[in-house]
């Protein structure tokens, strides 16, 4: 008897909520403290604002800590530190200087967990996110910049790096940690000090570094940190004493903060918002598509500026991209981020939140398609469902503003001519991802792209030594590699 | 004796030698005081004219081999180096620098500048490029690309050297180019065209305006097809420049107005970074 032919796709297996995972909750101690200072001259000092402000974790909206509020002299007494420290700070030897900031790198990694979950509570990424990517990377940080201090006349050949002074720095709330690490590590390599303003929503996981700090013995005002939203943020980017300002943020803020520094001298990098384009042509590997489309948009609940927004998929693969893609989505594990088993954890704020919404809002108004898999969302806190848009033209605003959440817009295309030509229209340039099979079509995209980051064949992947930074109006500088350190010095 | 023939300035923009779509011009005079030229007095228009033209040519020009970029540049040493002493006799026309060099120590400086960037073309890749060494199973690198159409504002002083040294770092890596000539000295800008122009670099890769600065300033500072705006400038111009890039993200490279353009510190690789992008490619390794 013949055996019974197989069916041409085997049945798929969908288990459903039959059985439901039980909490994994990370239970390491993220010791925060009730109230923080500023970090200035080495030690956590009131503000002489007198205000404080308070600090929730985005998964349940409990209040966390109570963050220094500081204002304009708060921001000057920073500055007065780190332009103390400088002479001598600048002055080390390289191999000194490289020290400090592997020890820095070795006590982080001491101390991962717990800040990890301390990131996790203040922020709301998943704990895996937070305790595989977000502190192995910052550690690695300054690991790898430590290196360099004593390099410094090998990096450009026939000069070598001085530093410029003191360096403000703002970042975002996205990746608290991490983005703290790309600023400082560089800048205190080539022999800057640093005055440091983390995101209002993020502030703990700085102030907590701050005692890595105290714990390495890096000597007092090298590094300070100053906390509070834009006020304290302004105050950072007009003192004097600055020689440079870093900002990681949005694009609207990065070109109020280039026109405040007209005609002052100072210099600046600007690492600015994103709409990159993904790109997958029918030949690619389409199963890997998918995990890197997935990660490129819901990596880090898509609170992130090189998110793959916009998916651009070949017109003859699009239905069962789209498909496989809504399949994938269904089980992504949306909740509690301080869950070890959670893809997608809390919205940052529930004004980020909000915005959100406003732009899923516009997509359906305007004639989009939304697809949400069912998933029960926490109660409390602020959480949103991972979200596509097919339908999607390119006038259409989830197509064309940053959304920082997660939000896939999918477009299509017929030749890579298209492709480039649609992901080419957007102001940003941050980065942009390809996914083929064929070599010689790779480098043919990545050439014509115009974007600071290209993946090919992978989606979101970072590293110390691969510069990061954008083209247009996604801002200039790099970070990362002997590029992020040329913006840190000047060449003699 | 015979009257001579003087020529007409025109300004060379997409190839061709313009006068300002305005009609107007502006005296000037030569170093005994007569009258000297008629110069083509340009407009924010003729700005955006000149920024359209270089943005056509600007791709062709970028995506020419990095080889052939460098011998274009040699060739435009070439036209130089064959017609030097008119450009002598030009700046000695106009110069009012206050430093001691001759206008054929100008123009011999020139010409060495311009074969030592024709001479990078080929070569800035292997010095501001990078394999980056990450801890993944990934193949990375860095790689340098040209920025698009920026625009050059150039000092009044050393008016074919200091142009020259803002323009060669940002055609050497393939961009286009609008710039804008010494106001009080724009005649050889007006030869530099003619000799561009027999150089073999397409037309539209370098554009030359003369006229007054503070009429074409703002649209240099704001036009969003220009990524990038150099300049020697005052206080307040560097002002204006900064505050209306920053409505496009646009970089401004900003040098001192007492910069010593014959200092051998302009022969470096690293000027080419101001008109360039850093692009990061990765991609898996695997079977």
């Amino acid at each position: 008897m013949p055996a019974k032919k197989s069916p041409a796709r085997p049945r798929e297996l969908l288990f459903g909520d039959l059985w439901e995972f039980d909490p994994a909750p990370e239970s390491a101690e993220p010791f925060i403290a009730p109230r923080y200072g500023l970090f200035i001259d080495d030690k956590f000092t009131a503000p002489k604002s007198r205000k404080y402000f308070d600090t929730i974790a985005p998964r349940n909206g409990a209040k966390l800590s109570e963050i220094a509020l500081a204002n304009a002299a708060d921001v000057d007494a920073a500055y007065t530190a780190a332009a103390k420290a400088f002479p001598a700070w600048s002055k080390l030897p390289g191999k000194e200087r490289g020290k400090y900031l592997f020890r820095i790198a070795r006590l982080l990694q001491d101390r991962a967990r717990e800040f990890a979950v301390a990131e996790t509570l203040d922020g709301g990424k998943p704990i895996k996110e937070s305790r595989d990517f977000d502190l192995p990377m910052a550690a690695a940080h300054f690991f790898y910049h430590a290196g360099w201090a004593d390099k410094l006349e090998f990096v450009a050949p026939g000069r070598t790096l001085q530093p410029l002074g003191v360096v403000g720095q703002i970042i975002p709330w996205n990746f608290p940690l991490l983005m703290l690490a790309w600023k400082i590590a560089p800048a205190l390599a080539t022999g800057n000090t640093v005055v440091l303003k983390p995101a209002e929503t993020t502030s703990i996981t700085a102030l907590k570094f701050a005692t890595i700090l105290q714990q390495a013995g890096l000597p007092p005002g090298v590094v300070n940190i100053v906390t509070g939203a834009g006020e304290t943020g302004a105050a950072v980017v007009d003192h004097p004493l600055a020689a440079k300002i870093a900002f990681t943020g949005s694009t609207e803020v990065g070109k109020i903060i280039q026109r405040a520094l007209a005609g002052s001298g100072k210099k600046l990098s600007l690492e600015l918002g994103g709409k990159a384009a993904n790109i997958v042509f029918e030949d690619a590997p389409l199963d890997q598509a998918v995990e890197g489309i997935v990660n490129g948009i819901f990596f880090n609940q898509g609170h992130v500026c090189c998110a793959g927004s916009r998916l651009l998929v070949q017109e003859s693969v699009a239905d069962l991209v789209v498909a496989k893609l809504k399949r994938r989505m269904q089980v992504l594990r949306v909740g509690d981020p301080l869950d070890k088993n959670t893809d997608i954890g809390a919205i940052n704020s529930a004004e980020q939140l909000a915005k959100i919404k406003d732009l899923v809002a516009s997509g359906v108004k305007e004639g989009a398609e939304l697809h949400q898999p069912s998933c029960k969302l926490p109660a409390k806190g602020f959480y949103h469902a991972p979200t596509l848009f097919t339908k999607v033209s390119q006038s259409h605003r989830v197509a064309r503003e940053e959304i920082f959440g997660p939000v896939l817009s999918v477009l299509t295309f017929r030749t890579p001519e298209e492709a480039i030509e649609k992901a080419s229209n957007t102001p940003f340039g941050l980065s942009a991802g390809v996914w083929t099979d064929k070599g010689s079509k790779i480098l043919k995209m990545a050439a014509e792209l115009k974007a600071g980051v290209v993946w090919a064949n992978t989606y979101n992947k970072f590293d110390p030594s691969s510069p990061f930074g954008g083209y247009k109006q996604s801002g200039f500088g790099r970070e990362g590699g002997k590029h992020g350190l040329l913006d840190y010095a000047i060449l003699k | 004796m015979t009257l001579p023939i003087t020529k007409t300035p025109k300004c060379y923009v997409g190839g061709a030698f313009i006068r300002s779509e305005s009609g107007r011009v502006y005296e000037t005079h030569r170093s005994s005081g007569e009258f000297h030229a008629n110069i083509p007095r340009c407009t924010r228009k003729d700005v955006r004219n000149a920024v359209e033209a270089a943005a056509k040519a600007g791709a062709g020009w970028a995506k020419r081999t990095p080889y052939n970029r460098a011998q274009i540049l040699y060739r435009l040493a070439e036209m130089l180096e064959a017609r030097a002493p008119e450009m002598a006799a030009a700046l000695k026309e106009c110069r009012r620098s206050v430093d001691t060099t001759s206008p054929e120590q100008e123009v011999r400086a020139t010409i060495d500048r311009i074969v030592h960037f024709a001479g990078w073309a080929d070569k800035y890749e292997q010095v501001l490029g990078s394999v980056n060494p990450v801890a993944s199973p990934h193949f990375n690198f860095t790689i340098t690309e040209p920025m698009g159409t920026v625009g050059i504002l150039a000092p009044e002083d050393a008016p074919l050297l200091a142009l020259m040294t803002l323009i060669l770092p940002a055609i050497t890596t393939g961009n286009s180019v609008v710039a804008l000539a010494s106001h009080a000295a724009p005649y050889p800008s007006i030869l530099l065209g003619e000799m561009l122009a027999t150089s073999d670099l397409p037309g539209g890769v370098v554009n030359l305006l003369t006229g007054e600065r503070k009429e074409m300033l703002p649209t240099f500072a704001t036009h969003e097809h220009l990524r990038a705006v150099a300049a020697t400038a005052t206080q307040e111009e560097a002002t204006a420049l900064q505050q209306g890039a920053a409505e496009s993200v646009k970089r401004v490279i900003l040098h001192d107005p007492k910069t010593d353009w014959f200092s051998s510190s302009h022969d470096s690789p690293y000027s080419l970074r101001d008109f360039t992008e850093a692009k990061t490619v990765w991609h898996p390794i695997g079977a």
